[in-house]
């Protein structure tokens, strides 16, 4: 067990954990941040996507350890009902959200490449690590293009 | 123009704001105290004589809760269609990652550890894994036979006979969310279980027997659900048969069972492989003379749902086609492969590819355009299909089609397409078509057997609540019945409320598979949200008369049963009959690119158009046909379930490949509706399977384009298969 301190969304914890503990689980499990949901748990669907100081990650695929004085940005440090950020206003209006899993992941990716328009080609292949099983993406991409 | 207030507006998803949020509460968020984790121990032999369990390893054996099939309480029997299949296998094995036994713990970490210390000792038998040897075998789990008219008597009457195979590999469903549930039980008494599930009722139907309890004793919660296509539709009996059984035998803690990606895709249901073999005779012009189809299933080692999907299959495998001598004979095997079972579609995706391939096969030995070949055999108003219905409703597949080949510049593409091909690049480009139908809810007597109920009630707000078991799983069903009652008792939509499908609360409404909710259920919560405004002596002022209502009298709940269509029998001896209430209609188009050096194809550009009756809500109905067509063009290219003794060997996101957005083209979806009467609520009928019925055939018909009439008649599209088959001589 290791004593870890790291800020999510502009608020400081500290946990004691197994230092290789991912960091989705620490989210979910000990800080009770079940906003960031689990996918695949290898890296590869996008569902448990995060920003750590300013990049992008897997939350599945980043051990606590590799946290320590970081700073992570959950979807619920975009925006909140009541308070929606302009992406999730727009996957609202334009139905970029169907079941729902992959959305809040989805919608951090995007709010990264709007952020970086230069790190992608294009709104496909910025979004090309976040597997949507349901929208076919096409409303995906207006949400992110009319937010 | 009908003055609707809600109908056929676009409102954002009701639940819609949870999700953009993270807020929605799916199984794997609820926090429990004292909770067990649990997993299964599954065989991995395909086919065996149980010996013995071990539970070895340097583990505290005596700290894990612990059941064998010696601990079930009642039946260990998956009641579904039969019981044939158990929870736990406790003498037989029959496929690979057959449930044996199950452990937790309330670590989670260790739950991880200890489940590769239990070794199953099995006394190997011969397994079979082909359906060419099941049927030598006569290993048949179910077989139909569709016919009007003795196709063999015909053949001398064509021009010319096209006969060939086609084959479909089986098909993962990838939800995002994997399959989770969480149980609680008193043991004797009650089992509660909250989930990722379609069907709560089949749950609850399940789980009565397992525990020997009756069904009023066991309640199913539907948690808000990450994705299902299908597979959600039986496969959550077992998992929280599973979860409850631990719980059972902890005494009642809560137990939480969520599979990990790769025994979610190991382990759980896929889309049915196929082998359709079809024989057809022609005229010149194009005309179909005599029809003969032979669809094949594979099972898998357990019949789950394979007798209905068969049914489903067969009843849409002659295609949008009139021909007055069609065969079809559709049969089901057992193999020892991991059950298939439910995905969206429901065996039509199969033999649509087949009949589909084939009438593009037909048009090219006969030198006719695909389009024309389709043309010259539509069904029409008035024609009998070959089950013996009569299409009653307003149809004109010719409109559609040329609706679809206009909006996707198909006559100027093909002919620019094959001067391309002719000029030596290292591309070859080609445009395919597909028309085709998919019947609205259950097939044949599916809907009067269950009998389905729903309910409304007014709120205290002023408004109604909704009670169905249909549960919202991405496809819409929160938002759509919202419109028809909100609609119905003429209230704003902001003022009807779902109920969270729930056994202890909402009436049994059926499943929410088969392209159901809207057309059945939606038709339930308009009768329910007609007759409750009547009760209310139609209210000017609803919200004041419904709070009135209230005060007055305490409740105002209007219960209604499913009515079958008079017009509809259907006759489950000799399979005849109207086998389904009502039809949607589509025509898609597709273009294919494929590079000679890696033989890798694209989807590169899609149009789609859709008959599905009123579109109550044109937002969502898009989203379900883009998200169709999307895991269609993965059917069609990229999505190889590799097996290995009968179960899937690449059950991973990173080698079992889906469709990105980097790969997805531009998705062009039409609506038309036809004026007609259909049983649907304000005439809508469904929509959810049948997206992915056409892309298969449409990409697979580009491909053959693209190559000058090669046909690749087996999908996946994979790159060895179109090598192998334009650098054929």
């Amino acid at each position: 067990m290791t004593p870890i301190s790291l800020a999510v969304n502009g608020k400081n914890y500290e946990v004691t954990v197994p230092p290789m503990r991912r960091l989705l689980d620490v989210l979910r499990d000990d800080l009770a941040l079940t906003e960031t949901k689990e996918g695949c748990g290898e890296g590869e669907c996008g569902a448990c996507t995060a920003i750590m100081d300013g990049l992008l990650v897997l939350t599945c695929m980043v051990p606590i350890c590799q946290v320590a004085g970081r700073h992570v940005t959950t979807i619920e440090g975009l925006g909140a009902a009541g308070q929606l950020h302009p992406l999730q206003q727009a996957f609202q209006d334009k139905g970029g959200a169907q079941c729902g899993i992959c959305t809040p992941g989805m919608i951090i990716a995007a709010a990264y490449y709007l952020e970086h328009p230069d790190e992608a080609e294009d709104v496909r292949e910025a979004l090309a690590g976040n597997q949507c099983r349901c929208t076919g993406y096409t409303r995906i991409f207006e949400s992110v293009l009319h937010s | 123009m009908d003055a609707f207030q809600t109908i056929g507006k676009s409102l954002p998803r009701k639940e819609g704001i949870g999700k953009v949020t993270g807020q929605a509460v799916y199984a794997g968020d609820i926090r429990l105290e004292n909770c067990l984790y649990g997993r299964t121990v599954r065989s991995i032999v395909p086919r065996g004589r149980i010996k013995q369990i071990r539970f070895g390893g340097d583990i505290a054996w005596n700290e894990f809760t612990i059941v064998l099939p010696r601990d079930i309480p009642g039946k260990n029997a998956v009641l579904l269609i039969d019981s044939e299949q158990p929870f736990l296998a406790e003498h037989e094995i029959r496929h690979v990652a057959e449930p044996v036994a199950l452990i937790a713990h309330p670590d989670k970490s260790l739950v991880e550890i200890a489940h590769r210390h239990v070794s199953i000792d099995v006394e190997p038998l011969p397994a079979v894994f082909t359906m060419d040897e099941a049927l030598q075998l006569n290993h048949i789990f179910k077989s139909y036979l569709v016919q009007n008219g003795d196709p063999s008597e015909k053949w001398g009457d064509a021009d010319r006979i096209v006969e060939e195979t086609y084959r479909t590999g089986a098909q993962e469903h990838l939800y995002i969310e994997p399959q989770a549930m969480i149980a609680t039980a008193i043991p004797g008494d009650q089992v509660t279980v909250w989930g990722s599930m379609q069907c709560p009722f089949y749950v609850q139907r399940a789980l009565a027997p397992l525990f020997g309890l009756q069904p009023g004793q066991v309640r199913v919660v539907q948690m808000e659900t990450g994705g299902g296509f299908g597979g959600k539709e039986e496969y959550p009996n077992m998992i929280a048969g599973h979860a409850a059984l631990l719980s059972w035998k902890a005494g009642g803690r809560p137990v939480k069972m969520i599979y990990d990606r790769r025994e979610d895709m190991w382990a759980t249901t896929k889309r049915h492989p196929s082998k359709t073999h079809i024989k057809a005779g022609f005229k010149r012009d194009g005309t179909l003379v005599a029809l003969d189809i032979d669809f094949m299933l594979d099972g898998g080692a357990y019949p789950t749902l394979s007798s209905v999907v068969l049914s489903r299959g067969t009843l849409h495998a002659a295609g949008p086609y009139k021909c007055d001598c069609t065969r079809v004979r559709g049969r089901v095997v057992m193999t020892n492969s991991v059950p298939y079972g439910a995905f969206r579609g429901f065996g039509a995706p199969q033999s649509i590819y087949a009949i589909e391939m084939h009438m593009n096969r037909a048009a090219q030995e006969l030198g006719i355009d695909p389009a024309e070949i389709r043309r010259r055999n539509f069904l029409h108003q008035g024609d009998r299909m070959p089950a013996g219905q009569v299409i009653n409703e307003e149809i004109d597949l010719e409109m559609m089609m040329d609706r679809a080949l206009e909006l996707s510049g198909y006559r100027r593409k093909r002919p620019e397409f094959e001067e391309f091909n002719k000029q030596g690049n290292t591309l070859r480009k080609g445009i395919g078509l597909a028309v085709f139908f998919h019947g609205s809810g259950f097939t044949g007597s599916g809907e009067t057997r269950i009998g389905s109920e729903a309910a409304v009630r007014v709120t205290s707000r002023g408004g109604v609540e909704v009670l169905v078991s249909n549960v919202e799983y991405g496809q819409g069903t929160n938002t759509v019945l919202t419109q028809i009652a909100a609609e119905a008792c003429r209230i704003p939509p902001d003022l009807v409320e779902i109920h969270q499908p729930d056994t202890a609360v909402v009436p049994n409404s059926g499943p929410t598979v088969a392209s159901r909710t809207t057309m059945i259920t939606g038709k339930l919560v308009e009768r329910a949200s007609l007759e409750l405004r009547k009760r209310l002596m139609d209210p000017v002022d609803f919200a004041a008369a419904a709070r009135q209502y209230l005060s007055q009298h305490g409740e105002l709940k209007v219960n209604v049963r499913y009515e079958p269509p008079s017009e509809i029998h259907w006759d489950d001896e000799t399979f005849r009959g109207e086998a389904y209430a009502a039809y949607a209609w589509s025509c898609d188009v597709a273009e294919v690119e494929v590079d000679l050096i890696e033989y890798r194809a694209r989807a590169t550009n899609f149009a789609s158009v859709v008959e599905c009756g009123r579109v109550i809500n044109p937002l969502l109905a898009a989203g379900q046909i883009e998200g169709g067509i999307a895991q269609g063009i993965g059917f069609a290219l990229y999505e190889n379930v590799v097996l290995e003794h009968g179960a899937m060997k690449n059950n991973q996101f990173t080698n079992y490949i889906i469709p990105t957005s980097a790969d997805v083209p531009e998705i062009q979806v039409e609506f038309v509706e036809f004026a007609h009467a259909n049983p649907g609520p304000y005439q809508a009928k469904g929509i959810g399977e049948m997206p992915i019925d056409g892309p298969a055939p449409a990409i697979a018909s580009a491909m053959a384009h693209a190559f000058g009439g090669r046909f690749v008649n087996e999908i996946p599209l994979l790159p060895e298969r179109i090598m192998s088959e334009a650098e054929s001589p």
